[in-house]
């Protein structure tokens, strides 16, 4: 029954992915990106205890650190950035 | 005996956790505003990946895995809500203004 | 089941790929290239190339798009027009990719098992390294041992780049940090940050030493520890972060990590043996392949941290 919850998560990543090519401003996109790095690392692991090989935990662990810092970088440029004041328009 | 049981809960958790992030994620896709959204994800999205983690958790038993996986549910646990606060503050810096329903009874 | 998996990323890859080149706002093509860069890493997830995957994971979602997002606070976010039709650089690259898939067909099929790569090289590699390396990771054995002067080499390149950054762009020391108002603003950032930075960089030296057994070694770890910087100076000004590691520090801690490592290389033949050489650098030579392993993978993450750390430095300080 891993199989089902892949595919459950999968779908939610393609339901992120068209917030994140809809969303009409800068922050819906990030939101889906963030959301779509949580759902890769729940996969992940997933997928790594259905293949049976737990080295998959240290990838999530990772991607889980690198995730969060990346999306603090992004909303501190936009934040200087000068066309952010427009609502991030698309 | 305590096996079946714990496979029994520990597929509960990861069917309970999956459960949460498909409705976390319609509610990224079908409400209104950035901020309804955001509140959708945050919350669903904590809560699923706390159920999936706890489900694998109970299927490693005790042992390293578990305690990466213990790992991995104290930093999420940490970084989504931070991640989501900081999304926030900087929308509401760049301007963008929650729709206000004006019409109240 | 795999393939299901694999066909499902391969197309989202593609539309992620689209949705890439037909948007406007630079910003959110950061954003998009971080989940196409973390899309790839479960491609090579599901292919069962574990360090591949680790390495993409840290360094293509992770530095790729803060190098990006850096270099767009400095040039501006919005895209602009193109200034010529593009026709002819079109049947430029059709025509120099149809020369090279076509010089191409002369060789073995993709995974072909009789090609001379899979009957003579992957195999000694793969039954040699348990008894004359003994590491479990035979990426790592590979790497550091097999492959050691090729890893030296890309050190050097990576160290090059840092000094390259650094005589082009040069590095301005800055003192305003961030004032009054913001302070109050990223209270919570603040704390979270001083809760993780440790745990970031305690996680770094974990993967680096980890990498014989599992997936990780020098220059994820590298990566990683960057990111531990990076996540400070976020939360707290760049004048802080610099001040917390100096910029002489960085630069004599980039090249140390290459003379570490080509410090070994001398060793084993001051030691007797050839350039490079571990097996002669202690008594029981699988003892000192592990040395061997476990020095250079040291200078690497070093070198890879240090280099990091100054071009984003370089970078960001160049902002006002």
């Amino acid at each position: 029954m891993y199989i089902a919850v892949t595919i459950v998560i999968l779908l939610a990543i393609v339901m992120g992915l068209v917030r994140a090519f809809r969303g009409p401003t800068l922050y819906d996109r990030v939101m889906a990106a963030n959301m779509i790095g949580t759902l890769t690392v729940l996969m992940v692991s997933v997928l790594g205890f259905m293949t049976g090989r737990p080295e998959f935990l240290d990838i999530a662990l990772v991607y889980v650190l690198i995730s969060f810092v990346s999306t603090i970088a992004v909303l501190r440029v936009s934040i200087r950035s000068k066309s952010a004041t427009e609502a991030g328009k698309e | 005996m305590m096996a079946p049981v714990l496979d029994v809960l520990s597929w509960v958790c990861l069917l309970g956790g999956a459960f949460f992030l498909l409705v976390g994620a319609i509610g990224i896709l079908r409400f209104p505003d950035f901020y309804t959204r955001l509140h959708a994800v945050s919350v669903c999205d904590t809560m699923g990946a706390g159920l999936v983690l706890i489900g694998l958790m109970l299927q490693g038993g005790l042992s390293l895995v578990t305690v990466k996986l213990l790992l991995m549910f104290y930093f999420m646990l940490f970084t989504g809500p931070t991640a989501v606060h900081a999304l926030a503050e900087a929308a509401l810096q760049g301007k963008l203004k929650p729709v206000v329903d004006e019409h109240e009874p | 089941m795999e393939y299901f998996i694999d066909v499902v990323l391969l197309g989202l890859l593609m539309i992620t790929g689209f949705a890439i080149v037909r948007m406007k706002s630079l910003l959110a093509v950061a954003m998009l290239t971080s989940i196409y860069s973390l899309l790839s890493a479960s491609l090579f997830m599901v292919l069962d190339a574990v360090d591949v995957a680790l390495t993409e994971a840290a360094i293509g979602a992770g530095i790729s798009t803060i190098l990006m997002l850096a270099t767009i606070a400095l040039t501006g976010d919005e895209e602009q027009a193109p200034r010529h039709k593009p026709l002819l650089p079109l049947i430029v690259v059709f025509t120099t990719g149809a020369a090279l898939i076509y010089g191409t067909l002369d060789m073995p099929h993709y995974g072909d098992p009789a090609a001379p790569v899979h009957r003579h090289v992957a195999p000694t590699y793969l039954q040699d390294t348990p008894e004359k390396i003994g590491v479990p990771n035979v990426v790592t054995s590979v790497l550091a041992s097999y492959r050691g002067y090729d890893t030296l080499g890309e050190v050097t390149v990576i160290f090059t780049a840092g000094a390259g950054v650094l005589a082009l762009l040069g590095y301005r020391s800055r003192r305003r940090n961030i004032q009054g108002r913001e302070i109050k603003r990223l209270v919570v950032l603040r704390v979270i940050a001083k809760l993780f930075f440790p745990l970031i960089l305690l996680f770094a030296l974990y993967v680096l030493f980890h990498g014989d057994y599992g997936p990780g070694g020098g220059f994820q770890a590298g990566v990683i520890f960057a990111t531990g910087f990076i996540l400070y100076a976020l939360a707290f000004g760049l004048g802080n972060a610099q001040r917390l590691i100096p910029h002489q520090l960085l630069r004599i801690m980039a090249a140390v990590g290459v003379l570490i490592y080509a410090a070994v290389g001398i060793e084993s033949m001051l030691l007797g043996g050839k350039f490079l050489e571990y097996r002669v650098l202690a008594d029981d030579p699988v003892t000192g392949q592990h040395l061997g392993i476990m020095l250079i993978e040291l200078g690497i993450g070093i070198t890879v941290a240090a280099v990091v750390l100054i071009i984003l430095f370089c970078y960001v300080s160049r902002r006002d």
